[in-house]
């Protein structure tokens, strides 16, 4: 932190004057996690004032339990808008692998761990597809998706007939994907460091940043743009597709309809909210978990004191709202720093 | 085709050439920017690069490091013919770029951007502490102030980005360096260092450059021999010695006087 200060110092000793309002602006970029993590505390302070219920140990269980896909998809998101792309099918992707590993398990008679390998594998396909579609046809990352999105949408009523499917009996594989109580809270925090640490202290990571940041810079800096677009899609799609065979195994049942807009909007506000330029080049892994923390607190805590769900909406799209104009004033300011 | 014979004609003097491009065709949908590229680079020789804005020279570059691929002829580097699929294979050649517009990732730190693509490592991540040292050990040693080096580039002001993407090049074990207007956007005493650089990296390691410049002078501080692309050929090839800026000035202009004269015609006619 200190680091950071003196180097702040020595900047504006450089660069040309600028206000004291739009030095600490440029503080709160580098801090946004900061930021975002006090909301998150004044949260749960609030709740916890409104009813000590919101503190307690069945409601922590749930709330870690229920913050699992949230908090993993839009962690794997964040890549994906870092380098400039966006995935809207990663909802459906999320209901698709623990349908194709329930047919694979039940329909193909495979062990249950080959048959989560197989869902993962579909997902994958997903992935790869949307990467080809984008990256190769040129067509908007979010066209591709959106038509994806129905696709998987469609494809998953098909698959399972419409009807919930219930998960196979419980052994070892069923409680470390998800049964034990805390077994999706322990694979998404392992998931999310795992995410940053890519991000901020590998290769893979820093081209990320740079295809979203200049693409086409990177690409005559002979940065294998297209390697890592497709490669963010990929890794999203299998992602999204893991955290749903972990949560059907939490409730014991396979929904083909779990993927509908609700889920992938909420991840996109929730890196958003945590800082992920929707442009992309800006953007970190513990800004978009912080992000997807505060929705999920948010929710549970108006749940608990008996406000429905569409006064929910409401602050969450004002919180929204809020968190673009202030991103568009930062870029702003960042433009004119830069003259 | 029809310089097909150029090649094997010329065998013996390649001997001398570090980077030769025969024939060389670029095509973007209906409109030839290349028509037929002749040129040589012989080892520890830097060539100037000038003609109109449009002419096709950044074109040209970019077919030779592997940015753009050529839809004819052929580029052979130190005598082996080369077909060059990607800019990461120009650069395990050896050959460096900077482009006209730096390549630089403006979100990124002065040090990221110094190694981007060619990242130190230790196992799978990245080396944060090396490349600060190197960059800073680099620029030092350019000459180049930069007030620090976790700085995002967005920060810098034009000179010192050019500095950096001059840097970035010039520090990645090069065998030759392509440069697409180094000097532009640069203040006089930035411009000098720049000249100055390339004027040691002549001298000291003499390492094969191509220069595009629109400052004729520059070319005569640095360069051997001066190339004028036009039509999409290389209509003239003159070692400095025997030329003078006025010469150059005058090729280009004449060229100017005779489209005009050629448009008031029409307009007569």
């Amino acid at each position: 932190m200190s680091e950071t200060t003196a180097q702040k110092t020595s900047e504006a000793g450089a660069a040309p004057e600028r206000g004291p309002g739009s030095r600490l602006l440029s503080v709160l970029v580098r801090v946004r996690e900061v930021s975002v993590l006090i909301v998150a505390v004044g949260l749960v302070v609030y709740f916890q004032a409104a009813n000590p219920a919101f503190l307690s140990e069945s409601n922590i269980l749930s709330l870690a339990r229920f913050a699992v896909p949230y908090v993993v998809i839009a962690s794997a998101l964040c890549l994906l808008l870092i380098c400039g792309e966006l995935d809207l099918s990663v909802g459906q992707s999320f209901a698709f692998a623990p349908i194709v590993m329930y047919l694979a398990y039940d329909k193909l008679f495979l062990v249950l761990p080959l048959a989560v390998i197989v869902g993962m594998l579909a997902v994958a396909l997903v992935g790869l597809v949307n990467g080809l579609i984008t990256v190769y046809l040129g067509v908007s990352s979010l066209i591709t998706t959106l038509g994806m999105f129905f696709l998987l949408a469609g494809l998953n009523v098909i698959l399972t007939g419409g009807f919930p499917a219930t998960t196979p009996d419980t052994n070892t594989v069923t409680q470390i994907l998800g049964e034990y109580p805390w077994a999706g809270t322990i694979w998404a925090l392992v998931i999310v460091a795992v995410l940053q640490l890519i991000l901020s202290r590998t290769r893979w990571g820093l081209h990320t940043y740079a295809t979203g940041g200049n693409p086409l810079g990177s690409m005559e800096a002979g940065v294998g743009v297209a390697r890592i677009k497709i490669g963010n899609f990929i890794m999203c799609a299998v992602l999204g597709g893991f955290v749903g065979i972990i949560e059907s195994f939490r409730i014991n049942s396979i929904d083909p309809l779990a993927g509908g807009p609700d889920i992938v909007l909420l991840c996109i506000a929730s890196a958003v909210i945590g800082g992920t330029a929707l442009l992309g080049g800006i953007g970190t892994v513990t800004g978009a978990f912080l992000g997807a923390l505060v929705l999920v607190i948010l929710r549970n805590g108006f749940t608990l004191q008996g406000i429905d769900s569409d006064t929910f909406n409401v602050v969450l799209g004002v919180a929204i709202l809020g968190a673009m104009i202030l991103n568009v004033y930062i870029a702003r300011l960042r433009g004119a720093g830069r003259v | 085709m029809e310089n097909g014979n150029n090649g094997s004609a010329n065998g013996a003097a390649t001997g001398g050439d570090f980077l030769r491009a025969e024939n060389v065709v670029k095509r973007f949908g209906a409109v030839s920017v290349l028509k037929g590229v002749d040129m040589h680079v012989k080892k520890g020789e830097v060539l100037g690069l000038i003609g109109d804005n449009g002419a096709g020279k950044s074109t040209l570059l970019k077919t030779i490091t592997g940015f753009h691929r050529p839809d004819g002829g052929r580029i052979l580097i130190e005598g082996n013919e080369v077909n060059l699929r990607s800019v990461s294979q120009a650069r395990s050649l050896g050959i460096q770029t900077v482009y006209q517009d730096l390549a630089l990732v403006n979100e990124l730190s002065v040090f990221h951007n110094m190694f981007l693509n060619g990242e130190l490592t230790i196992g799978p991540f990245l080396n944060n502490r090396k490349m600060k040292e190197k960059t800073a050990r680099y620029l030092e040693d350019m000459g180049v102030h930069i007030p620090s080096i976790d700085t995002e580039v967005a920060r810098l002001s034009g000179g010192q980005r050019q500095a950096i993407a001059v840097a970035r090049a010039v520090y990645s074990d090069a065998k030759m360096l392509l440069l697409d207007e180094p000097l532009a956007a640069m203040g006089a005493k930035e411009g000098a260092l720049i000249l100055d650089l390339i004027q040691r990296l002549k001298e000291e390691r003499g390492i094969p450059m191509i220069l595009i410049v629109h400052n004729y002078a520059q070319v005569f501080d640095v360069c051997d021999r001066v190339n004028l692309l036009r039509n999409g050929r290389i209509e003239y090839d003159k070692p400095v010695a025997e030329t003078s800026v006025e010469e150059l000035t005058e090729l280009v202009v004449a060229e100017y006087r005779k489209a005009r004269a050629g448009n008031t015609d029409e307009g007569q006619g």
